[in-house]
Order: C-alpha cells, then structure tokens, then sequence
C-alpha cells in the first residue's frame, strides 16, 4: 500500500468522523460550552438534536377523509337548482328537476314544459351555470329532456380540489388554534382524499378535534311569511310547515323548512335569560341563500350587549362581493324578516329595517369559549366537504418516555453483547469492526438529524437491527481473510482478498436490503416510515464504516508492521 | 483463533427432502390453524389475531393509582355497553393496562360513522370514572385522582382495510423488487429460489403468529418486510460463492459447488444470524409492549431466513439448474463479474483445496471420515 494512499484515507476517515461527532454530539445555533461535556449536558443536546416521532415525544396523530363524494352530491344539487332557476330567468317553463348522485354519478336532468326548446334551454342555462364541456360536464338530450352529467375526469378534479380546500381551511384553523409545529399533510394513496395531522404535545386532542371538522356554514336567508307588515311566520312542526307550501307534502327545490330555535331577546334592561331558550318552531327559507358563509370578511366573538356577562355573540362583516348582493336585498325587502342560519339550524330572525350592506351578528346562548371556535371556523370559511376521522392515535408523554427509555436499553444490551463477542472472536481485527460499529451508529444518528428525519420507536428498532446487519459486512470480510489466510497467502494479500470478494457480495446484501426498505417507505406512513429511514441510512453508512474505515485500520496496521507482516490477530 | 465451523464438510443437498419435509410440515402447521380458527372459532379466535390497525378499534392505555383487577375493568366496562373487550395489564409496569374494544356499530364494519373513531375513548372513560375522577394532566399534581389515559389508537374500519390491503401490496412489491435485483445479479432462477425461499419464511412466520394467535399490527408487517431483506441477505451470500466457486473450478458438479459453497459460508451465517437474533432477543426482552409484536416476528423470521436460505434456497436453484441443463438449455456460469480471480491464487493453495474437496464425493453422507 502506497503511503500518500493511507494518508488520504485517513485524512477523509478522520474528517467524516469529526463532522458526525460535531452533529450528533455538540450544540447546533450556539456556541458550545462546558456544560455540554458533561452526561446532562450530551443528554441534553442529544434530545435537542434529534427530532422525535410522536411515539416518542407524545402527540396527537389524527387521519381523516374529506367526504368528496358529498362535495359532488352538493355541487350537483346547487347546479340543478341555479339551471332551473337560470331557465326560468330566460322566459322558459320547466316541468321537472333532478339532480342524480348515486352510484359514482352525477347528474342533472331537467325535462322542460316544451321539449322543442331544448337547445335554447341549454344556452340559456349555460350561460348563467357553469355546466359547460370544458368543466367536464356532458350535455345530452333524449326523451325531451336535458341531462349534463359530470365525467370521471372531472370528478376527479373536483375531488382533488375540494381535499386542497379542506387543507387549507384545517391549515387556518390548526394555526389560528395555536398548536405548536403541527405537520398537515396529504396522506394515503392518491385519490384516497386523506389528510394526516400530527400535533406534538396534544394528549387530549378533543377539542381540537371538534374545532377542525366544525362545519360552519352560514346562510343569510330571507324568511318566507305572508305580506308585511306581519309578525314572523313561524310553525309549531316540521309538517306544519311543509302543508304551508301547498305543494303536496313535498319542499320545492326554492324553499326549505329549518328548525328554529327561538328564545327572548335580551330587552333594555338586560333581564333576558337566553339559557332558557323556548319550544323549537320551525320556519319556511327562501333557496338559494341571500349571501353564505364563503362571502365572510371577518368573524368574532364578542360579548353580548345588555345580556349576562357570560352571554356570547359572534359580530360577523361581508366582503365587498357579499356586500354587493346583501346591500340592494335587503332594500328591497324592508320590513320583512331575514333568518341568520348555520348549519341548517335558524338561529335568529331578524326584522328588516332599513337597508343592511355588510354586517350583522350571531346571537344565541354562547359562551365565551363556543363563541370564539365559532368565529374561528366562519373566519377560515366553510369545509367543502364534511370529514370524517380515520384514525387518532395519541400518546402521552410519559408513555413516549418509557418507549424511548426501553428503546435505549434494548439497543444498549444489544451493542454491549455485539461488541463483546467481536472482541472475543476476532482479537485484534474485533476491536477493528467495534470501531466500524461505533462509527456506523454516529454516522446514522448524524445522518438523522442532517436529513431532519424523524426517529420513531420503530427507527429504534431499525437503529437495532442495523447494529446486526452493520457487524455482519465485518463478520463477512473477516471470514474471509481467514479463508485466503487458511490458503497460504501473505497477510497484505490475504486482507486485499478478502476485501476485494466481500466487497461484491455486500453490494448485494445491501441493494436488496435498501429494495425492501425502499417499498416501506415509500407505502408506509409515519412510524413504518421511520424505520425504513434509519435501516436505509444505516445500511449507506455501513459501506463507508464497515469497508473504508475499516480498511484503512488495516492497511494502517499493516503499514505500521512494516512489509513483512506474518500473524495477523483475527 | 476460534473458529466455529472449521471445515465444515456437510452435505447439505443430500438432505434436501428432510429440509423440504420440516419446512412443508411447518407451512401446513401454520396454514391448519389458520383455516381452522377461520372456521370453528375454539374460544373466539381467529385466523389472525389482528390488531386495531387492520381490523379498527380502539386501544387505549390506562396508568391507575390502584389499578384494578382485570374483571373488575371488565364489568365496569360491560356496564357501559361494551362487551367483547379485552383488558390487558401490563407485564412490565404494575400500574399500566391496556384495554381494547372493537369497533362499536355492526359487524363487518360497513358503517362509515364519524363518531366511531372516538366513542372507545368515550366508552372507556365512562367506564374508568366508576373507579374515580380521571387526571387531567397527570396522577402525581392530581391527589383525587384514580386513573389518566396515557394513550389512544383509534382506527376506523376504512382505515383498517386500507392498512391491510396496502401491506399485503408492499410485501408482494418488495418481493418482485428483489427477484428482478437477484435475476439481474445473477440468473433468473437464483432469483425466483431466493425468492420462494423468502416467501417460504414469511408464511412460516404467520403461520407461528396464527398458532400462538400473537397480534399482527402495522410494526408486524415491517418487521416481515425486514424480514424479506434480511432472509434474502443470507441467500444471497450463499449464491455469491456459488457463483465465483462455479468459475474456479468448472469441472465440478453444480451440486458439489453449492454444498461446497454453503459450507464455506457456514461461519458467517451462523456468526451473523446469531448476533442479529441476540440483539432482536434483546429487543423481545427490554423493549416493551409496543415493540414486542416486531421483535417476536424477527425473532422467528431470522430463524427460519437462515435456515431457509440454506435449505430451501440452494436446493430450489440446484433442482431448477440441473432440470434446465438436462432439458438442453444449459445455463452457462454466470459471467457477469469479470477479471479472473483464479490468477491471484498461489497455485499450491488452489491445488491444496481442490484436494481436499475433490475428496468430499458427491453422494457421500458421511463426510466426517474423509481426509
């Protein structure tokens, strides 16, 4: 072996080795001081260092689906009730409208009084309703009526965007809530429309639970009664109220009957008891909507005037674009009644008095807490789609704390053993592969905690078996040099061989290793996902360890001895 | 030097039907009870003990001042409604249990509730405060309190299925992964026997979580897929030396090759397999609960990988060689590694171990009296 050889490869070995230690070992962002010698202090740093799974720091890790097919089911429903309308705008009678939404497909049929007017219809409705082709809906006649039905592609497309929608709006609610570094991600398979939500720290994620998937969806309706000036038209059942359509036990696609829950307004004198809220009435909507939730500026909680002081009420503002629509409706409507409602439940009638552009409140019966998760989830808008929990998995800290703890001691008992037998198996070129060992385990945690990957009980694990799998490239080369070695052949030559032959049978042990691990991290998810990380890592560093490393040991000692080496301790 | 096998001289293909014998008596073990807990259901079992992972359900950890004996657990828990509960204390910390219900609604669990993720937590809390006020933060700070739940797994029957579905897909990938790999190192039918070697040891494997009905949860699963590396690993180091022994000495039998072949690497497998078995036994002994299902997968996978790779592997890629060269389409030596190796033996040394193995015959299964 040629000097200038060695000195490169310990030169590269010793720099690789100091940059891992300064990794794993020393502080990062402040200057090290004395302190971070001592067990504390490494303690410390180490826990600084590495981030942690949520196995192991504790946490809430939730999974939950977006119902895209509701979002459709909906999208579908408002579209054949905005072409009707948009065809009874354009002078054309229409008999009939459906919306279809079962079994994967969507559709709208509209069967008009005058099939003849059939491609007039279309024009009209397409006009006002976005039913076009290049939506993915497809126009077809037949038997006098018109159908769009929405193509696989597009609902696709659609659900894709409804689950980035949610996203987002879960985004603003987890920030707005104040959780520390939560992770909020895409999850599952494409097209599973998953989310994954990880909140380190959270042991009791209820309430946060409640606040993400709260479907806040807010309606300014104008009240149908008879012609003012008149009381409020309530009824005192839901039948009551649909035999008040006259349309024969059915609601018209331009009406709906909510449940009002009506209670006494907090008078001057502040002697209201909103806790006490009367009998549940029920109250004929005109469809669509004045203006909805998506119209929102602003929300927030405010206490109520005149009412107790534990009395709650959100003050909510439109935008320029809700403004636009409530402003002349409700100059057109004076002295009739407009119903705030959310989630399908009427929570306050109110008397039109003059012209209103772009304010109004929330009243009934919050407290302080409900009425500020309210004006949170109104703030960041309604949920496309409702969305159901998949999957929570929580843990405390202290149960992370016994993981990590038993975790340690399994991997300590582990090395200690490894170790003991290589020093006892193989002498001298034992303390060789411990060496490589030692260096393998420092190079993956510094590979950890450069590549921010996160450790997980799993990883612990994996951290385990790669202590196996790293002393197996020693045990390999060392077998044999003690085969070339039982051969007949010089020292130099016989380490060179045994170098040389394991060297092609560790690529292959490890390429598949790395094939395995690769198809678990790429399908598996959050801890599966960890282990795969660190076994990859380990089994990368293990070729720098276990055969440069620990080669260069050799060819030191060898140098050292001199050209005519006879024993070797393995 | 110690050395733990010094010339091992076995005839390992010779007893290739024993090998093939134990290990298709071990499948059918494993398969037996499987089909039969499918079907007859001896005290509720099933095929597989799933865990909450595939099936849904909800896992929750418990730390109690005074922990309650299991029935006691049990009928507070009943009293609320759930049934088909199963209360675990935990072996390792006398204040811990772990209670798991299945998923509420029906059977089958077709129901897509909301709801569902959490009623467990609800239900066991109801249950819990019949014992005492629940702690919010943590026993210690709290003196009145009885219990705190340290930790929940709630997974919904969607969820399940998926999990489940999406392992079985990664195992069958891993596997054709590696096949590809090994076919393209090597020959194709090396592939397909490391492979059904492989496979082999994964059957085994659950086939020992049916019989002792250990839970399978998602740690399971990567514990096999470990597994699949790991066993493959072992083939693999066998077949590299079958590969370079057929190229020293080609006059020889493939058969003599890869007995030849196995006993030569007969230390290192044992060496390795050992230490990776004790640090795995480590792990069943000192890593908790949580780990437990992963390690005692790899506690018997690594078993079975090393015994495979030497008893299923090998005799697979001999019977497929010898029947492809007998058909007429002779598989040449794999050549694909080039540069000639016998030139950097002294040729006294070469001649030396051609002596010495020319000597093992070939039907020979007294090995011992050779030399």
């Amino acid at each position: 072996m040629k000097k200038k050889n060695l000195s490169q490869r310990v030169i590269l070995t010793v720099l690789v080795t100091l940059v891992g230690l300064y990794i794993v070992f020393l502080p990062h962002g402040r200057r090290p001081h004395g302190s971070d010698f001592t067990l504390a202090g490494i303690k410390n740093t180490l826990r600084n260092n590495i981030k942690l799974g949520l196995d192991l720091k504790g946490g809430s890790h939730l999974v939950m689906r977006v119902k895209t097919d509701e979002y459709l089911k909906k999208l579908t429903e408002n579209d054949a009730l905005a072409a009707q309308t948009a065809a009874q705008g354009a002078g054309f009678e229409v008999k009939d409208v459906r919306a279809e939404t079962t079994g994967g497909n969507y559709r709208i049929i509209l069967t008009p009084a005058d099939p003849a007017k059939a491609q007039e219809i279309k024009d009209a409705v397409e006009k006002k309703v976005e039913l076009s082709s290049n939506l993915g809906w497809s126009y077809s006649a037949s038997g006098g009526a018109l159908s769009w039905s929405l193509g696989a592609t597009a609902q696709r497309t659609m659900a894709d965007q409804a689950t980035e929608q949610a996203l987002k709006i879960i985004d603003s609610r987890i920030n707005a809530v104040g959780v520390a570094e939560p992770t909020l991600q895409h999850h599952g398979a494409q097209g599973s429309h998953q989310i994954l939500l990880q909140m380190p720290g959270i042991s009791d994620p209820e309430r946060v639970k409640a606040l993400l998937t709260g479907e806040s969806h807010l309606e300014l309706v104008h009240v149908v009664g008879p012609p003012s000036p008149a009381s409020k038209q309530t009824y005192g059942s839901e039948q009551e109220a649909i035999a008040s359509l006259n349309s024969g036990g059915t609601v018209p696609p331009n009406r709906k009957v909510l449940p009002y829950a009506e209670r006494d307004e907090p008078t001057a004198g502040g002697q209201a008891n909103p806790a006490a809220p009367k009998d549940k009435r029920y109250v004929v909507v005109e469809m669509p909507p004045i203006v909805d939730g998506s119209e929102l500026r602003s929300a927030s909680a405010v206490s109520s005037r005149g009412g107790p002081s534990d009395d709650y009420q959100i003050q909510f503002s439109l935008k320029k674009s809700g403004a636009d629509k409530f402003g002349p409706w409700t100059g057109s409507h004076l002295n009739e009644y407009m119903g705030v409602v959310l989630n399908d439940e009427v929570k306050s009638i109110a008397y039109i008095k003059g012209q209103i552009f772009d304010s109004g409140e929330i009243t009934g019966s919050f407290t302080k807490q409900s009425a500020e998760d309210l004006a949170l989830t109104l703030r960041s808008g309604a949920l496309p789609a409702p969305i159901q929990y998949q999957e929570e998995r929580t843990v405390g800290p202290s149960l992370g704390a016994d993981s990590i703890r038993s975790g340690v001691k399994a991997s300590l008992y582990g090395l200690i053993f490894v170790v003991a037998f290589m020093l006892f198996y193989y002498r001298g070129s034992g303390v060789n592969a411990v060496v490589a060992l030692l260096l393998n385990i420092v190079l993956m945690v510094a590979g950890l905690i450069l590549f921010g990957a996160t450790l997980t009980l799993p990883g612990i694990a994996g951290m385990i078996l790669t202590i196996g799998m790293a002393v197996d490239s020693n045990v390999l080369i060392f077998e044999r040099i003690r085969e070339e070695l039982r051969t007949g052949k010089t020292v130099p030559s016989a380490v060179e061989q045994g170098f040389g032959h394991a060297f092609v049978t560790i690529i292959d042990t490890h390429v598949t290793t790395i094939i395995s691990s690769l198809f678990l991290f790429v399908f598996g998810t959050g801890p599966i996902r960890g282990f795969a990380v660190t076994l990859v890592l380990g089994l990368l560093v293990n070729l720098f360890s276990a055969v440069y490393v620990s080669r260069t040991i050799f060819i030191w000692h060898l140098t050292r001895k001199g050209r005519r080496v006879e024993t070797l301790s393995i | 030097m110690i050395q733990v096998f010094k010339n091992a001289r076995v005839d390992w293909l010779g007893n290739r039907r024993w090998f093939i014998m134990v290990s298709i008596v071990l499948m059918l073990a494993g398969l037996g009870s499987a089909i039969f807990r499918q079907v007859k259901h001896p005290n509720g079992t099933e095929a597989f003990n799933l865990g909450v992972d595939f099936k849904g359900g909800t896992v929750v950890t418990v730390k109690f001042r005074q922990r309650p004996d299991a029935e006691a657990i049990h009928a507070a828990l009943k009293s609320q409604g759930a049934s088909e509960t199963i209360v675990q204390p935990a072996v390792d910390k006398p204040d811990e249990a772990l209670i798991k219900l299945p998923l509420a609604g029906p059977a089958g669990g077709t129901v897509e509730d909301a709801s569902q993720v959490d009623a467990g937590r609800t239900t066991v809390r109801k249950a819990l405060n019949t014992f005492g006020p629940e702690a919010k933060k943590d026993l210690q700070s709290e003196p009145e309190t009885a219990y705190h739940i340290e930790g929940t797994e709630a997974v919904g029957p969607v969820a399940g299925q998926q999990l489940r579905n999406q392992a079985i897909a990664v195992t069958l990938a891993a596997l054709v992964g590696i096949l590809i790999y090994i076919a393209f190192r090597f020959e194709w039918t090396y592939g397909a026997a490391a492979v059904i070697a492989v496979f082999h040891d994964v059957l085994v494997t659950l086939g020992f979580f049916s019989i002792f009905q250990w839970e399978i949860s998602l740690t399971v699963i990567a514990a096999l897929l470990t597994l699949v590396g790991f066993s493959v690993n072992d083939t693999i180091v066998v077949f590299d030396r079958i590969r370079e022994n057929r190229k020293l000495h080609r006059r020889d039998s493939l058969y003599k090759i890869t007995n030849d072949s196995i006993n030569q690497t007969l230390s290192r497998t044992v060496i390795t397999s050992g230490l990776v078995f004790l640090s795995v036994l480590a792990m069943v002994i000192f890593g908790g609960e949580v780990l437990k299902g992963f390690s005692l997968a790899l506690l018997v996978g690594i078993s079975f990988g090393t015994y495979s790779s030497i008893a299923i592997a090998s005799p697979i890629m001999v019977w497929w060689e010898q029947r492809l060269e007998r058909s007429g389409k002779i598989s040449a030596p794999p050549t694909r590694q080039s540069g000639s190796t016998s030139g950097d033996q002294p040729a006294s040394a070469r001649r030396k171990r051609e002596r010495a193995m020319g000597s093992a015959a070939m039907s020979s299964r007294t090995p011992e009296n050779q030399t």
